[in-house]
């Protein structure tokens, strides 16, 4: 239970997709001149990461990882006896993600339609946006390199990056609302403001990152002090995935 | 430019500046942003993006009048995964380390919206060897503005230019920092590429009054 509670606020906060590692902005900067529509796209969002984070999660631990054939012959405890032991398609997880996503899209779509018209309505503009959103091949991608342990905590994964990525749309949307009113030298009108103030809400939400020590017990309270003082990026670079969102969610 | 066409040729330079995918069309954020803390992944992004782009295009633009409009998003999508993977599995081979930094960001060139945007917007509707100089030329400009981000953001944040010490020792204190310079830590931190990149838009759109845009 404590183990999910974590990963919802870390994914929210911490590791927010736009903030921190700047998925989606192409529809987030091109959807939120009005709060009404970022609402609707950041639904859509939500609703597709819910779907396609779990989904690939078993596409990700029955067909892809080294070993994960292993349920073909009945070995799916003992990979080691299969003889499909050694077989890695991890090369394939671009090409089956963004199938199963841009079908899944589909099938939402038809399915919105037919069942529930006043959200089609609401979403359904949306909804073909989503395929090429970068934020939800990432959400997929991320569980993957994270080695997300169950289906449980994946669909936690999905949902909650996707209401990280629907308060930022959101929030954005609102100040360009109100930005309209303000006199803005003319050549950083529209997108050079947004990216601006977009800047400006990420190092708001680094400082989200003392919230948790990104669920790593070994990491003592002393240790995070000290990492917050050297600027960090250059390790998250350098070090291997693993250690990086472990230092970055740290330092953030 | 004997080879190519004055038409031609403004299909590769447009890009560049005045049509730049980045500060003017809006269009492949992500990736920009998100890797440029230091130059030589912006680098190898932008090479990578070029090889995408230049050969989804021709691809796409070969197939352009056999794919039903209607499934024509998942054939897109199915054309650049797979020259994806390629890029990923050379990154792999040859550049180990490299592909470990650039982590998640290789396999979301599928969804970089340039590519997508350029295969609509452009090799639908044209021949291959024009596709293909428009894909090039739209990669281009998407990796000039990588450099430049990554270039700055590298030299303020860390003091170095692919690694090298180009402002002195900043332990030993060296250089520039013989006289009291400090780098600027902020720089390396995610906020900073997007103020980087609103700078450039700023810039740009000073000199360029026509890119001014209503509020």
């Amino acid at each position: 239970m404590l183990e999910h509670i974590e990963l919802f606020f870390k994914s929210i906060f911490v590791d927010n997709m736009v903030f921190a590692y700047f998925l989606g902005m192409c529809s987030y900067l091109a959807v939120s001149k009005k709060v009404s529509t970022a609402v609707g796209l950041g639904a859509a969002v939500i609703f597709v990461l819910m779907v396609t984070v779990p989904l690939n999660w078993f596409l990700d631990q029955y067909i892809l990882q080294e070993g994960a054939l292993a349920w073909l012959d009945g070995n799916r405890e003992t990979p080691e006896l299969s003889k499909y032991a050694d077989y890695d398609l991890s090369f394939l997880s671009f090409i089956l993600f963004i199938a199963t996503i841009a079908t899944m899209v589909q099938l939402v779509e038809i399915i919105v339609e037919k069942f529930s018209p006043s959200l089609y309505n609401s979403l359904g503009i949306f909804l073909p946006l989503i395929a090429v959103n970068c934020a939800i091949l990432g959400g997929s991608l991320f569980m993957q390199s994270r080695e997300i342990e169950t289906a449980g905590l994946a669909l936690n994964y999905g949902i909650s990056s996707g209401i990280g990525w629907f308060i930022a749309i959101v929030a954005i949307a609102a100040i360009r609302e109100k930005i309209r009113y303000s006199n803005v030298p003319a050549p950083l009108r529209g997108l050079g403001i947004t990216f601006i103030i977009t800047g400006l809400m990420a190092s708001g939400f680094m400082s989200f990152g003392g919230m948790l020590t990104g669920g790593d017990e070994e990491t003592t309270k002393t240790d995070a002090v000290k990492t917050v003082e050297t600027p960090v990026e250059e390790n998250k670079i350098e070090s291997d995935n693993e250690t990086a969102q472990v230092v970055v969610s740290e330092n953030n | 430019m004997g080879l190519l066409s004055k038409k031609d040729t403004k299909l590769i330079l447009d890009p560049l500046a005045d049509d730049n995918p980045i500060t003017i069309q809006v269009l492949g954020i992500c990736s920009a942003l998100a890797i440029t803390a230091q130059l030589k992944p912006s680098i190898v992004m932008a090479i990578s993006v070029i090889f995408v782009l230049g050969i989804g295009n021709v691809v796409i633009s070969l197939m352009r009048n056999i794919i039903p409009s209607k499934i024509r998003i998942i054939v897109q999508l199915i054309v650049v995964a797979t020259l994806v993977i390629i890029v990923d599995q050379v990154l792999k081979a040859f550049a180990y380390e490299l592909s470990k930094e650039l982590s998640v960001f290789i396999g979301l060139i599928i969804t970089n919206c340039i590519i997508m945007g350029r295969f609509e917007a452009f090799a639908l509707g044209n021949g291959p060897w024009r596709s293909f100089l428009d894909g090039v030329g739209n990669a281009l400009g998407y990796g000039v503005i990588l450099i430049i981000v990554g270039f700055f953001r590298e030299l303020l944040g860390s003091g170095t230019l692919f690694g090298f010490k180009v402002l002195g020792d900043s332990v030993e204190k060296t250089g520039l920092y013989a006289i009291g310079y400090e780098n600027n830590g902020f720089m390396v931190l995610p906020p900073m590429a997007l103020i980087v990149v609103g700078i450039i838009i700023w810039i740009q759109r000073s000199r360029n009054k026509a890119l001014i845009e209503e509020n």
